[in-house]
């Protein structure tokens, strides 16, 4: 298939569409609006059903219940929109149901800024609703990765059954790059023999649900979610990882700040600082394994937020090597000049 | 006037007595010889002669306490 | 002698955890029983809400989905357009329908979801222990309005059924009561006509119950009933607010 020029909330919204999404649920917030506005266009198109919902929160919700009626269903939002749906979220994750979520991240906190942002991270993995739970994130840090990314969400949500996260820096919305639609790895998938489809009078009624009154139903419940995560975390973490065999600074950053850390780890190689870059695709379940025996001095998370990620290399790599961090917010994007003079700094040689 | 008769399944009663206030001939009780299962006086009819069948009892009961057979 | 009337197929045989002389009861069997009648039971998706009936999807037979509080219309507008040969309906209280659910249920009524919404009004929040509602009336006592509600504090209750019918999405809005057996016969015709006017794809449905909730208004299950008719009727009207008869929108 040639590759087609596409901005990235459409190529998106043309990713879940090829992956078999009928039913999307969302409501206008900048810097996504290109993705219901496509939906609006194209689902029709293909007999799906596109509904602006009245908010963030009804939209998650009417996401729930169309999952929970065996249905391929998506929303989108960015930053505050996402914060709204964390009560729908959580829900979807204690009832058990597929649904792909996709977040084009805005500055914060409150109102913030519309301009790109990675603040949401905290939200992302450590679960932004009520409760334990998790689910997956991927961060993609292209337009294609952002379509690859996409489709293969709806076969994981459907594989694990739970809501699976898409979460691009405001960039991945805006920018265009060449892209194509390939269908994901295939995933072996049970019929959805639990979805709320009416029982014909043939079977007893299916119950979806994440209420669970009796202590010990609860608690069993809750085990049952954390062996799937297990699971998740031992098959699932996914990364990149570039010159960092020999090197002495490695730079830790996902999304699109990646692309700008590796220019970055090149500047610095020609200066004479071997810096290599570890990039998480996906966000939850963190790639740890990445971490393990690094030969270098010392890691730099490079993040468009006040330092969230670095947490997670931290306990990566066991508080065993110092990590430090450069960043900017607000919408204001980090420049390779900058990491280069923080990882300089962080090497001991000022010039 | 039809002849009726009505079942109670009697642990099933919470004993909130809106059976009594329906019964148009004034024969639905709570039976305060019995306790229940729940700890409540079940309703129940003790002049089974006079229903009529009307339903009106069951239709009241918010738990599917009564059954109802009617003379066609 | 024939049986005349039997416990419906619309119910399962779980007990409910309401308190006695909870109409719940009441309406719960009415829609099991319009469920069975109209044949569509197999077809039925029900959406529970948040409030004393959160365990509604044990007592209907049929699928069933618990939402969040509030979110019972944004649900079932999930489950009827994935599904929009199916019977879709909410089952609401005050508190789920007409505080925090009030978005939902204005939008999905406005959109004109093909859905039926059963509002269980009883003026006061149940399963929480009493508060006030959005419904509670002028002078009523509640836990959280102790002194009774003051409309100059926090102004009057809200006549939902009212208020959706002035949307042209909504096909079907009526308000009855279930104080007496003549009144639970009227409220389940009521019931019936929302339900066939969903299967006949028209539009958006809902019967408003005024309902007793005894054990927070403090009074015996047949006082509760005797102050419903003294007391809410007069405020919340029984009756017909809407029926655009036979034509699909």
């Amino acid at each position: 298939m040639a590759k087609v020029l596409m901005k990235g909330n459409e190529a998106v919204a043309k990713a879940a569409i090829e992956a078999g999404c009928k039913y999307f649920f969302g409501y206008p917030i900048t810097p996504q609006n290109e993705i219901p506005e496509y939906m609006a266009r194209e689902m029709p198109k293909v007999g799906g059903v596109f509904l602006q919902a009245e908010s963030e929160v009804a939209a998650i919700n009417m996401v729930y219940g169309a999952a929970g009626a065996g249905a391929r269903v998506m929303t989108s939002s960015s930053s505050p929109g996402i914060a709204l749906k964390q009560e729908g979220i959580s829900y979807i994750a204690g009832a058990e149901l597929p649904a792909v979520i996709v977040n084009m991240m805005r500055g914060g906190p409150g109102l913030g800024g519309i301009q790109p942002s990675q603040a949401d991270y905290f939200m992302s993995t450590r679960g932004g609703g009520n409760g334990d739970y998790r689910h997956i994130v991927y961060a993609p840090a292209t337009i294609q990765e952002a379509v690859d990314m996409t489709m293969e969400a709806f076969e994981v949500a459907d594989y694990y059954r739970m809501p699976v996260m898409v979460v691009g820096d405001g960039m991945i919305g805006q920018m265009m790059e060449p892209v194509e639609f390939n269908p994901p790895a295939k995933r072996e998938l049970q019929e959805k023999t639990w979805a709320s489809v009416g029982t014909k009078g043939l079977r007893k009624p299916n119950v979806i649900n994440s209420l669970y009154l009796e202590a010990q139903e609860l608690e069993d419940h809750n085990i049952r979610l954390e062996k799937k995560y297990e699971e998740i975390i031992e098959k699932e973490a996914r990364w990149e990882d570039y010159k960092i065999e020999d090197a002495d600074i490695i730079l830790v950053a996902y999304g699109t700040t990646a692309r700008i850390a590796k220019n970055a780890a090149e500047d610095l190689r020609k200066e004479g600082i071997k810096a290599g870059v570890i990039r998480p695709m996906t966000l939850w379940p963190f790639p740890n394994k990445a971490f393990e025996n690094l030969n270098c001095k010392a890691l730099l998370t490079v993040e468009m937020s006040m330092g969230q990620m670095i947490e997670d290399v931290k306990t990566a790599v066991e508080f065993k090597l110092p990590v430090h961090f450069v960043g900017r917010v607000g919408g204001m994007i980090p420049e390779p000049v900058m990491i280069v003079d923080k990882a300089r700094e962080i090497m001991g040689g000022v010039r | 006037m039809a002849k009726g008769k009505v079942y109670f399944d009697q642990d099933r009663c919470k004993g909130c007595e809106l059976c009594t206030t329906a019964c148009p001939v004034k024969i639905v009780v709570m039976d305060k010889t019995q306790i229940n299962i729940k700890g409540y006086h079940p309703a129940t009819v003790l002049e089974m002669d006079k229903c009529i069948g009307c339903a009106n009892c069951a239709t009241m009961c918010p738990d599917y306490v009564i059954t109802v057979e009617r003379e066609q | 002698m024939a049986v005349v009337f039997k416990k419906t197929q619309g119910l399962t045989d779980v007990q409910t955890h309401y308190c006695p002389g909870c109409t719940h009861g009441i309406i719960h069997r009415l829609v099991g029983e319009v469920l069975e009648e109209l044949g569509v039971l197999g077809d039925s998706i029900g959406v529970a809400p948040v409030g004393c009936s959160v365990l509604a999807y044990k007592y209907f037979n049929c699928d069933m989905q618990e939402a969040a509080h509030g979110r019972a219309p944004a649900c079932a507008t999930g489950i009827k357009r994935v599904h929009p040969d199916k019977v879709v309906f909410t089952y609401q209280g005050d508190g789920d329908l007409a505080s925090i659910g009030m978005a939902e249920i204005v939008h999905a009524a406005a959109r004109g979801e093909k859905i039926t919404t059963i509002f269980v009004n009883n003026a006061i929040y149940g399963m929480t222990g009493g508060q006030m509602a959005p419904t509670t009336l002028v002078g009523q006592k509640a836990t959280t309005s102790p002194y009774g509600r003051d409309a100059a504090l926090v102004g009057f209750p809200i006549r939902v059924s009212e208020m959706l019918s002035t949307l042209d999405g909504a096909v079907y809005v009526e308000r009855v009561t279930v104080n007496t057996a003549a009144n639970v016969r009227k409220a389940k015709a009521a019931i019936k006509k929302a339900f066939q006017a969903q299967i006949n794809g028209e539009g958006f449905t809902m019967v408003e119950v005024l309902s007793t909730c005894p054990t927070n208004w403090g009074l015996h299950p047949v006082e509760a009933l005797k102050w419903l008719e003294d007391n809410m009727i007069p405020y919340y009207p029984l009756g017909n607010f809407k029926n655009v008869d036979g034509e699909a929108k």
